[in-house]
């Protein structure tokens, strides 16, 4: 027997965890994994995104991807974020540096400069 | 952390075409790679296109692979879940949009569909009531419960338009006022799980891919009728759906969604499983509930009718699956949403299972007024190899066919039953040219035949009779007289049988004479089957210009009936062999080992 406010408490809870079935047109995090990427560290990279966007409880409106090589391998890992029309690449990505991508990039809104592609040297 | 779903189709078709051992072999795949805490699996109910089964969608994404097989996995495993990169080759390539669609919700299939009683199937996993939780469940019950009294859920029924989607479409509301103005002390709730016409899977994908809508819906039914009991009568060859429906019951009950004092407003509802032992005629209402009650399944006249004195003598309501599948949305979304869907008789959606000359075969759910050109020419992806498109039957063997003439047609209750045929239950049988109208009468004909109860005698030998003439028609010894006797009959059974399975029997018939009468009459007079199907009106001949004389014909022959003659064609260097029509038995095995196109049916 369940009491029904932990009926309430199941269905937010399995939401979330199926909310990735359910995205359309939200924000697309894109994570580089071909072969350069998976060398380069992008494993972590990933689960960390999937992670976080799920702790932070955004997980109906972003969707955390793979994709292929876009051709920049010195810049590995890559991660693209798709915002609609906008697109921002952040380049030589860590699990930290995702962490911190997911709470002001995704949640507040600000794009993470440093970490994008315009503001790194290889 | 999960970043990946894999939804694996556990409904009947690609169970059958091995969805299973892809189940197994990805599991195993996964934990090779070190992806399983990462990826899950989720054996969903049915997607509707079992035509290219077995189906696999993978989110975020919402790639959908076709026609998977076990050596496929590993690829799809590297590439798209390790790497992200779609595997190309399985993706589906829509031949009505001539282009490669990575989507489900994009095929020319789907984009049709509006899926209401469909709406979890192939979405959430059928074993897990927490998903169907997630999927607003059992909110329309509390809804109910909490903040609706018996009537007002009656009147959402009356205001929504809801019809049975058994095929008679009476309305839902109705049935349950009628049963909740009788007083009693004890009225059940039943459900119609007993689908049983010639290839139709509508009930079962349901009940495989979402159980709990029927569950929730039963124990709105018994709110609104003041009943605590509630049957699923399902027939016991739907192994996959009965297991289901068990697990959905054991979860409900453990969730106290079932049993006592239900959401703790003092409600007590239960629900018990009868199966069924695949009688057509107890899909027939007071058939069905005589079987429940432990007695052979046979129907009883009506009045009085199940409202009144139904299972057990007490006021019973029986609802078919599909209608069931309905209820919690129209409870949640309000009858408006609901009566705006469909036509002005026929509300909402109906869910069709499409099979015979059709390229998607499968399960479709399509606004009521759609015409039967786009479900077959969009949804269905038209009829294959290149034939031309002849009839279509609904309804099975108590329906009808559609010839092509009437291929614009709104399926609804009311332009269906104009043209002689009904919506029925939703099974959709689609004929090409190569389909014997006659021999598809006889067919259907002679499913009746075989599930007649017996007890009335219009249906016990009417049917019998009409069989009798159907076969001597397509054995070429008809006479003229034999479209009337069958035409008289018909009228006869239909006006006198006592339950719906004898008084729909005659109307495969009834329409194929009507609109195929030339048919017929080529059968009678020509004693020749135009379609090329009554064996006996054939005859297989062998072409000596064409022929080489290589007897492998001969060598293929099981009855000894070809011989070789004393004519050699010019050019040829053997003489040609011809078939004794005497001898011959019909089997086409000379035709279709011949690789010199020599032998032909006539």
């Amino acid at each position: 027997m369940k009491s029904l406010e932990e009926l309430a408490r199941i269905r937010e809870q399995t939401k979330a965890k199926i909310a990735l079935r359910e995205q359309e047109g939200g924000t697309r995090v894109m994570v580089g994994m071909a072969t350069c990427g998976i060398a380069a560290g992008a494993r972590p990279v990933l689960s960390a995104f999937v992670e976080e966007v799920n702790d932070s409880g955004i997980g109906d409106k972003v969707s955390v991807e793979q994709t292929g090589c876009i051709g920049i391998c010195q810049y590995e890992p890559v991660v693209e974020v798709f915002d609609g029309e906008e697109k921002t690449t952040y380049v030589k990505m860590t699990a930290d540096k995702a962490k911190r991508v997911v709470a002001e990039h995704l949640v507040k809104g600000n794009v993470v400069t440093e970490y994008t592609i315009g503001a790194t040297k290889v | 952390m999960i970043r990946s779903h894999v939804m694996i189709c556990g409904g009947s078709g690609c169970t059958a075409s091995g969805s299973k051992g892809l189940q197994e072999a990805m599991q195993k795949e996964l934990v090779a790679k070190g992806l399983e805490d990462e990826i899950k699996i989720v054996q969903t109910g049915c997607f509707g296109l079992c035509e290219l089964g077995p189906i696999m969608v993978i989110y975020p994404g919402d790639v959908f692979y076709s026609r998977v097989t076990v050596d496929d996995i590993p690829e799809i495993v590297e590439e798209h879940l390790l790497k992200g990169r779609i595997v190309e080759r399985l993706i589906h390539e829509d031949e009505v949009k001539q282009e490669q669609v990575t989507s489900l919700n994009d095929t020319s299939f789907y984009q049709v569909q509006k899926r209401v009683a469909l709406k979890n199937c192939g979405l959430i996993d059928p074993e897990n009531i927490d998903e169907y939780l997630a999927m607003d469940g059992y909110l329309a019950l509390q809804k109910v419960l909490q903040d609706m009294t018996p009537d007002d859920v009656i009147q959402v029924m009356l205001d929504s338009g809801l019809r049975g989607r058994g095929g008679a479409g009476f309305p839902t509301g109705l049935k349950w006022k009628f049963a909740k103005g009788y007083d009693a002390p004890q009225k059940f709730v039943c459900c119609n799980a007993d689908e049983g016409d010639p290839g139709a899977f509508m009930d079962r994908s349901i009940l495989e891919g979402d159980p709990h809508v029927v569950l929730e819906a039963m124990t709105i039914a018994g709110y609104a009728i003041g009943a605590n009991q509630g049957y699923i009568y399902v027939r016991a060859e739907y192994p996959i759906a009965v297991q289901r429906l068990k697990i959905a019951l054991d979860q409900a009950h453990e969730y106290g969604l079932l049993g006592k004092n239900i959401m703790e407003t003092g409600f007590d509802f239960d629900i018990d499983i009868r199966l069924g032992a695949g009688a057509f005629v107890c899909g027939e209402e007071t058939a069905l509930m005589t079987s429940i009650e432990g007695n052979r399944g046979e129907p009883r006249p009506r009045p009085p009718f199940p409202a009144e004195k139904g299972l057990f003598n007490s006021p019973s309501i029986l609802n078919n699956v599909e209608t069931w599948a309905n209820i919690p949305q129209i409870i949640l979304n309000g009858p408006e949403w609901f009566a705006a869907m469909g036509t002005e008789k026929s509300k909402g959606t109906k869910v069709f299972a499409l099979g015979g000359k059709i390229k998607h075969t499968g399960l479709v759910e399509i606004p009521m007024g759609t015409t039967l050109r786009t479900v077959i020419e969009e949804v269905g992806g038209g009829i294959p190899n290149g034939k031309r498109f002849k009839a279509a039957q609904t309804g099975g063997p108590s329906g009808g066919c559609i010839p092509a003439s009437h291929i614009d047609v709104q399926m609804d209750y009311e332009h269906l039953a104009e043209i002689g045929s009904i919506m029925g239950s939703g099974g959709l049988i689609v004929m090409d040219e190569d389909n014997c109208m006659v021999d598809i009468a006889k067919f259907f004909l002679k499913f009746t035949v075989d599930e007649s109860c017996g007890k009335c005698t219009p249906c016990r030998i009417g049917t019998k009779r009409m069989l009798e003439i159907l076969d001597k028609i397509t054995e070429g010894k008809g006479t003229m007289e034999d479209i009337d006797k069958l035409e008289e009959l018909a009228y006869y059974i239909k006006e006198n049988a006592l339950c719906g399975l004898g008084q729909t029997a005659p109307n495969p018939v009834l329409s194929t004479i009507k609109f195929f009468r030339e048919e017929y009459i080529a059968h009678i007079q020509d004693k020749s089957c135009p379609a090329g199907v009554c064996t006996a009106l054939l005859s297989y001949v062998i072409d000596p210009e064409k022929c080489i004389g290589c007897t492998m014909c001969q060598r293929n022959c099981p009855a000894d009936a070809i011989s070789v003659t004393d004519y050699t064609a010019e050019g040829h260097k053997r003489p040609s062999l011809a078939i004794d029509t005497e001898k011959c038995i019909k089997c086409g095995a000379c035709m279709s080992n011949c690789k010199f196109g020599a032998i032909s049916k006539q």
